[in-house]
């Protein structure tokens, strides 16, 4: 060993440390750490790889259940789909990396995701994105969509996996902290579900991939800090993708897999051969000898630590199954892909670092991989109580309901994503059998099956904002029930939990909230937590003033159909259907898009949300889908009942006359019975002889329905019972004029 | 054309092909041909039925589309088929491939657009002839998705004049009803031009991709038109 300088206790905070975590690393080493050793310490316990503030919370989050192949603790999560086949799943956040350099940021944040997936030894099929914005009147949110739009396309679009699904939320609130979410989803044979561990000792650990160099240095703790106007100097923490590399590293992988020649695996992603090797010899119990010198380098003169905590993208981590070495180099080879050993598996259980032959680092796997962990205070902002307690009786009734539908359809979060996913290869592997834009849910059949996969992504912020805990549940039973408009039974969930900084309070209530409302419907609608990612210190310090993101804990849903040919859309498909509205929400105006977009204030409490009626509603379309009794659904959400009724017109090119049901009891009933917004409420279009099996299924269940209307002509009638003051009557030309020209010339 | 030995079709994978197993799926899978995958190092091609040279993004595309899987070894093996008188289909980056080997005039240049494009497009069928397109006849109206960001065909106005003369251009973009009109022109493409053939006829390129759709489950059935014209021909061929 080196001599251990003293006095890095006072650049701890250099290291990503707290002078606190490096007594804990004296504690945990028996000694002083040197400056390698405390520079990997700070990344692996920094928040992005270590989860100090998040674990004590996500442990409460319900993680089993009858499909879970593999829950929270691996590269991703699996469910069973059935027919010996699983799906793995997760969602990743590239947020700051995107606010600085967003082509880049999202390009390379789309790869880890993936690699993630193929870590886990199954083919990615599908990638979903969940992206959050300013004002798109504003030139740099425009330029940050632009360009990451142009990453994620760039990057899917050459590795040649289709991007099927999304959703992009527009707010102030993101002006300088942009959220990019992506989620992948990869298809495996049970049998070939591959772990990221390092195995026996004597196991050979095998570097494949691209060359490191000082791209993305400091990542992890970069991902770990607020952003200032300081980030900008951070660019070059900011990764480059080569999608060229990860597709030969995929199709590498995967073949090594087939043949047997892996005994683990795992990604170089945050924190780079730090996290990989320890996470690796954690899982297993064991230690390494890692031979920097070994180290394919992209540049001359890196330190130890530079090597050890480089991000450079489209790296993996091998364990070669013993016996099999000269075949998997072999076979990287045929690919063109540079290998290299570069460890050995040891029973030492410490990671060990080794330069020249000397060891320059040691430090125990268990240290690096169980960080301290804090419980904070959390106490709800005043000024969110205010806004949530706002009276909203003194916001007048609207004057032109026709004019204030128009006006939702073009409010970003609800306007036509056309330009967006048409820069999006949505098909390429041939199973998307429900396109972008199509339905509530993207469904992919799965070859050689009957079995459909359906998938989405979803989060109010702004009811996350108002109320975290029923905010955050909402998230999960949105998600539920955009996948039961598809027909699919929903299976999983992984959750990306985009939050501020949690040493402030504010920040901490929602988070320990927001975690509570996703156990909390998880646990009714039975969609355990597979996996997830935390990115806190989203938010924006200039002098004094913080400016954090609404809190967004985005859920990733995946979802079976058992018989992929009986699904639904949200498009109407024939004139003279009967609309029906199923399910017993009551709506509101409380933190509705109406109140936003119309009256311009963030107030009141989200709608009530009745966890049991929601998964009545659900199982009973997902039961009149699976039965043929329905193929056109679409739940009620932003917007209320008649932007749901508009976007099924709009997507079906064909007009209908509803009338909806009336409200008693709000001063402003007119406007709740058109645009309040709801949990558990889903309409369906059905042929008039289907009528009878919808409203039987419903009253088995005990699940309301109510006849609208019927789809008819090419206009849009919409009247609430009783008030003849609100009758909109639109050509839908109009309505998807408004509803399209949103996101038209928004992007560069 | 007379197999010594009937392989099957060839689908040639570059590094960086995403299309392959499309199309592999659908000319196996879905309409019962014998495929061979053959990777980028091969060198010889005879025996084969058919060559396909798939969409993606053939090593990146770095450089330009199809340029450097212009210089892998089977591209010699490919012409060698070419020149025998076998089909050869370039899709989307296989079209861009075989104008950057020269065995089809032009090249594609990106998008008027700027951007990447995925959507349904109409095709007007301009020629009606083995061993592409049998199946249909000229003015025939064909739904197919595109995917690409340098899809714009462009060729020297002489060029363009003798496909033209010498009815070599295969497919023009159109809309529902058959128009070639500049709105249904979806990269900007001289002429409208989405397919061409060489002056022999057996090598192809189009930029839509027929392998996306043969299946009434994704939406699409007009693929099988092109791809089951050449499976008439070549099994003809081989029985």
């Amino acid at each position: 060993m080196p001599d251990l300088k003293t006095g890095l206790r006072d650049s701890a905070s250099a290291f990503g440390l707290t002078t606190a975590e490096f007594d804990e690393v004296v504690l945990r080493l028996g000694r002083e750490p040197n400056a390698v050793e405390a520079g990997v310490f700070g990344a692996l316990w920094s928040e992005h790889c270590g989860y100090k503030n998040s674990r004590p919370l996500l442990r409460q989050l319900p993680t089993q259940g009858p499909a879970v192949l593999q829950g929270p603790g691996e590269n991703a999560g699996v469910v069973d789909i059935g027919e010996g086949l699983g799906v793995a799943f997760k969602m990743e956040s590239h947020n700051h990396p995107s606010a600085v350099e967003p082509v880049q940021g999202a390009a390379t944040g789309v790869g880890g995701i993936l690699r993630d997936i193929f870590a886990m030894g199954a083919r990615p099929f599908a990638v979903l994105d969940s992206l959050r914005f300013g004002e798109l009147t504003s030139p740099r949110s425009r330029h940050l969509l632009s360009g990451v739009v142009a990453g994620i396309a760039s990057y899917g679009n050459a590795v040649g996996v289709p991007t099927v699904g999304g959703e992009v939320e527009v707010n102030a609130c993101f002006e300088e902290n942009p959220l990019v979410n992506v989620m992948a989803l990869g298809l495996l044979r049970h049998s070939d579900l591959q772990r990221g561990t390092v195995g026996e000792v004597g196991n050979r650990l095998l570097y494949v991939g691209s060359r490191t160099g000082r791209d993305g240095l400091g990542g992890a703790v970069f991902a770990s800090a607020d952003l200032s106007v300081a980030s900008e100097a951070d660019r070059p923490a900011v990764q480059v993708g080569d999608p060229f590399m990860e597709k030969s590293l995929l199709e590498a992988c995967l073949e090594a897999y087939a043949r047997d020649l892996v005994a683990g695996v795992q990604d170089m992603g945050a924190a780079g051969l730090a996290s990989s090797v320890a996470e690796m010899a954690h899982r297993a119990g064991k230690g390494v000898d890692l031979d920097l010198d070994a180290v394919p380098r992209r540049e001359a003169g890196m330190t130890p630590l530079e090597v050890m905590l480089s991000e450079s993208q489209e790296r993996m981590m091998l364990t070669a199954r013993p016996g099999r070495e000269e075949e998997l180099l072999a076979l990287f080879a045929h690919y063109g892909l540079e290998a290299a050993w570069v460890g050995v598996v040891r029973d030492h259980g410490e990671l060990r670092l080794l330069v020249g032959g000397d060891v320059v680092a040691a430090m125990p796997v268990a240290a690096l991989n169980q960080p301290p962990e804090y419980v904070r205070e959390g106490r709800e902002d005043d000024i969110v109580v205010a806004a949530r307690q706002r009276d909203l009786a003194e916001f007048p009734a609207v004057d032109d309901p026709a004019g204030a539908l128009l006006t939702l359809l073009a409010a970003p979060t609800i306007a036509s994503k056309e330009p967006v996913y048409r820069r999006y290869d949505h098909q390429v592997m041939t199973n998307t059998v429900v396109l972008p834009g199509a339905a509530d849910a993207a469904v992919m059949r799965v070859k050689g099956t009957g079995l459909g996969v359906a998938a989405t992504v979803d989060c109010n912020s702004r009811y996350v904002y108002l109320s975290p805990r029923l905010g955050a549940a909402h998230a999960v039973a949105e998600a539920a029930r955009n996948l039961s408009c598809v027909g699919a039974e929903p299976l999983g969930v992984t959750d990306n939990l985009n939050f501020g900084n949690p040493t402030d309070p504010g920040v901490y209530h929602q988070l320990s909230e927001a975690v509570q409302g996703i156990r909390e419907a998880c646990l009714a609608l039975g969609t355990p937590v597979t996996g997830g990612n935390v990115s806190l210190y989203n938010q924006y310090v200039e002098g004094d003033v913080t400016r954090a993101v609404h809190p967004t804990p985005t859920i990733g849903m995946v979802g079976v159909l058992r018989d992929v040919s009986h699904r639904a859309t949200q498009g109407l498909k024939r004139r003279g259907d009967v609309l029906l509205l199923l399910g017993a929400g009551a709506p509101s105006l409380g933190a509705s898009e109406l109140l936003f977009r119309h009256h311009g204030v963030e107030a009141g409490t989200p709608p009530e949300l009745d966890l049991r009626a929601e998964a009545a509603v659900q199982r009973v379309v997902r039961r009149l889908i699976a039965g043929g009794a329905c193929d056109t659904a679409h739940d009620v959400s932003t917007g209320g009942l008649a932007v749901c009724l508009a976007e099924m017109a709009m997507t079906g090119g064909m007009g209908l006359t509803a009338s909806a049901p009336a409200m008693t009891g709000h001063e402003a009933g007119r406007d709740v019975a058109l645009f309040g917004e709801s949990s558990a409420r889903i309409v369906v279009a059905v042929v008039p002889e289907d009528v009878k099996t919808v409203l039987d299924a419903c009253r088995e269940d005990g699940v309301p329905a109510i006849r609208l209307g019927a789809s008819a002509g090419d206009r849009f009638r919409l009247v609430v019972q009783g008030r003849e003051d609100s009758a909109i009557d639109v050509a839908v030309e109009e309505m998807l004029a408004a509803w399209r020209a949103t996101f038209e010339g928004a992007l560069g | 054309m007379r197999p010594t030995t009937n392989k099957g079709i060839a689908v040639v994978s570059f590094p960086g092909s995403n299309c392959d197993d499309d199309a592999r799926h659908a000319l196996q899978s879905v309409l019962g041909a014998p495929v061979r995958m053959v990777w980028h190092d091969e060198t010889d091609l005879s025996g084969y039925l058919a060559v396909v040279l798939p969409g993606g993004f053939s090593f990146g595309d770095y450089l330009r589309g199809g340029a450097l899987a212009a210089q892998s070894p089977v591209m010699a093996a490919v012409r060698d088929f070419a020149r025998g008188g076998g089909p050869v289909l370039g899709i989307c980056n296989g079209f861009q491939v075989l104008t950057e080997a020269g065995l089809l005039p032009g090249q594609l240049a990106r998008n008027t657009s700027l951007g990447f494009v995925c959507r349904d497009v109409h095709l007007k069928v301009e020629r009606s002839a083995a061993p592409f397109t049998t199946r249909t006849q000229v003015g025939t109206v064909l739904r197919l998705p595109v995917a690409h960001g340098e899809g714009a065909y462009f060729a020297a106005d002489e060029t363009l004049d003798r496909l033209e003369g010498e009815g070599l251009v295969a497919f023009r973009y159109c809309d529902a009803s058959g128009a070639v009109v500049p709105e249904a022109n979806v990269n900007g493409a001289a002429r409208s031009i989405a397919g061409i053939v060489n002056a022999r006829g057996n090598v192809m390129g189009m930029m839509p991709h027929p392998e996306r759709a043969v299946e009434p489950l994704l939406g699409y059935g007009d693929g099988n038109l092109v791809l089951g014209s050449l499976l008439d021909q070549v099994m003809a061929a081989a029985a």
